[in-house]
């Protein structure tokens, strides 16, 4: 049959664009290349070693899943953009079959068993990282200086001022894989915006709320700031809040996850904010000196709701007050 | 004397019955298929657990106390507790046939609801409590109740879309979704005000 005489009846979308699940998550992918490569500068050959356990034990997992479930294994990507993010959010003295277990568990119980790509409720990656966290407390809590690996803790541990503000944004400081160098992953975050592959409110909303409320309930609260230094104090412990810890990759790259995050821009910007409340409620009343990972887990939680309550627009019906004439 | 907004917080979020303490699973696995269905159970759950909480304090502190009679508690607050399911069920059966449908087993079941005895054996055996305190905790613990299932059915109607292999279908996956929440809940643990 010669083209333009078939005629093809389906439903929407008709307009089609050769954007596809493979070439988003290579995005992705490329994306961290900057946090990957200053994870493995700072931290040595025993986090790629743990970056690579944990991709082939992701992959891995889900071709064994997929092949008892009776379905098709297709190399998406989705598997290894998970398995790189669980390793850039582990320490970087985990023994090589933490990552394993913990990429297995999040593929295995977190996304497979639920349908696969697409179907899981909560971000794969975070799901291996709590479980190994939870499980695991005190291998996960193991933290080294960069270059000469002495044991430390983190800065979030030690409070602010412990480290300059500086060293927090380029990276040189004790913290997960991927998650020490805000700079590396601002790189990579900037060009998923670019591209428009992410929303630029989630990470804006998420750190800003972050941010914002560490002014007020910080150990330098803006309210008792009395002159310009305490001022200045109280601005730097909001920087050093937004830079430390897993706050700019998840952001950047666990917050706007398309599957386990709302559809539409109002509820992904609800997300944000409650995700950064409750990262803020986490680190200065919780039990843990982090938070990010329970935050963006407990707000996957919320998603049908926000979903539920906060409907796309349908086609053709009045935008708002916009023109409502 | 503990903080009230202590109390509270740890309730609904710290100690969350359903997925801290693991409690009261029956009517969370088995109302949380619909929102409204499971969001009017929460608040069936509210009444019941402050209202049974009030009447077996009081009964606690001036009846079994003085008379050394505390061995007498399940009894007399299982009776309490089953009085007041029967006077919410009188009430769901007249105002809303298709709500009474529903909730099916799971409203007279709230009588042997562990989550609402337990509230009840906090607050009179574990904590002590005073009035004012069990009121708090007995709200909260509710509310904490609510939210759990309103997560859950949230979660429950997506994935009825989603598409599980055969041996997850239905309450399995619920189950497997449930414990990751739970899982995410932890990062409340330890949490004070």
């Amino acid at each position: 049959m010669k083209e333009g005489t078939k005629l093809v009846v389906s439903p929407s979308p008709h307009v089609k664009d050769a954007i596809s699940v493979r070439g988003i998550m290579s995005a992705v992918i490329v994306a961290l290349i900057p946090a990957t490569v200053s994870g493995i500068y700072l931290f040595g050959l025993h986090a790629l070693a743990v970056i690579i356990a944990s991709i082939l034990s992701a992959v891995g997992t889900e071709f064994v899943a997929l092949k008892l479930m009776g379905r098709k294994f297709v190399m998406d990507g989705s598997a290894v953009l998970t398995g790189l993010l669980l390793a850039l959010c582990l320490p970087p003295t985990v023994p090589l079959w933490m990552p394993i277990v913990g990429a297995a568990f999040g593929i295995a119980i977190g996304k497979c068993a639920f349908g696969g790509l697409g179907h899981n409720i909560f971000n794969p990656a975070l799901v291996g990282r709590v479980f190994l966290a939870l499980s695991w407390p005190a291998l996960m809590t193991r933290w080294v200086t960069p270059f000469d690996a002495v044991s430390t803790a983190t800065p979030l541990a030690k409070g602010f001022g412990s480290v300059p503000i500086f060293d927090l944004f380029v990276g040189n400081v004790a913290g997960c894989i991927g998650e020490t160098s805000a700079l590396a992953i601002l790189i990579g975050g900037a060009f998923l915006i670019a591209m428009r592959y992410i929303d630029w409110r989630v990470p804006l909303f998420y750190i800003g709320t972050v941010g914002f409320l560490m002014l007020f309930l910080g150990q330098n609260s803006i309210l008792d700031a009395s002159d310009l230094d305490s001022l200045v104090e109280v601005g730097k412990e909001s920087l050093f809040h937004m830079f430390a810890g897993g706050l700019f990759l998840g952001a950047f790259f666990m917050a706007t996850d398309y599957v386990t995050t709302p559809m539409t821009k109002l509820g992904r910007i609800i997300f944000a904010v409650g995700a950064g409340i409750l990262v803020v409620a986490i680190r200065t009343v919780g039990g843990y000196p982090e938070g990010v990972a329970f935050s963006i887990l407990i707000m996957n939680g919320f998603t049908p709701l926000i979903d539920r309550v906060i409907k796309p627009r349908v086609y053709g019906t009045k935008r708002g007050f916009v023109g409502g004439g | 004397m503990e903080n009230l907004l202590t109390i509270a917080i740890g309730a609904i979020l710290v100690n969350n019955i359903v997925l801290t303490r693991f409690l009261g699973l029956c009517p969370f696995f088995g109302v949380s298929t619909r929102l409204r269905n499971a969001s009017m159970m929460g608040f069936a759950v509210i009444f019941v657990m402050t209202a049974s909480s009030i009447i077996t304090w009081a009964i606690y502190q001036y009846l079994l106390i003085p008379l050394n009679m505390e061995y007498m508690r399940l009894v007399v607050f299982i009776l309490v507790i089953a009085s007041f399911v029967q006077l919410t069920a009188i009430f769901v059966r007249k105002h809303s046939q298709r709500l009474h449908r529903a909730f099916g087993i799971y409203l007279p079941l709230i009588t042997t609801n562990c989550a609402i005895l337990a509230v009840v054996l906090i607050n009179t055996m574990v904590k002590e409590y005073s009035l004012l305190e069990t009121i708090v905790n007995s709200v909260a613990t509710g509310v904490g109740f609510l939210l759990a299932l309103v997560l859950m059915a949230g979660i429950r109607e997506r994935l009825d879309l989603a598409d599980p292999p055969g041996a997850f279908r239905g309450l399995p996956i619920a189950f497997v979704s449930a414990a990751l929440l739970a899982l995410a809940f932890q990062g409340f643990g330890g949490m004070l005000l």
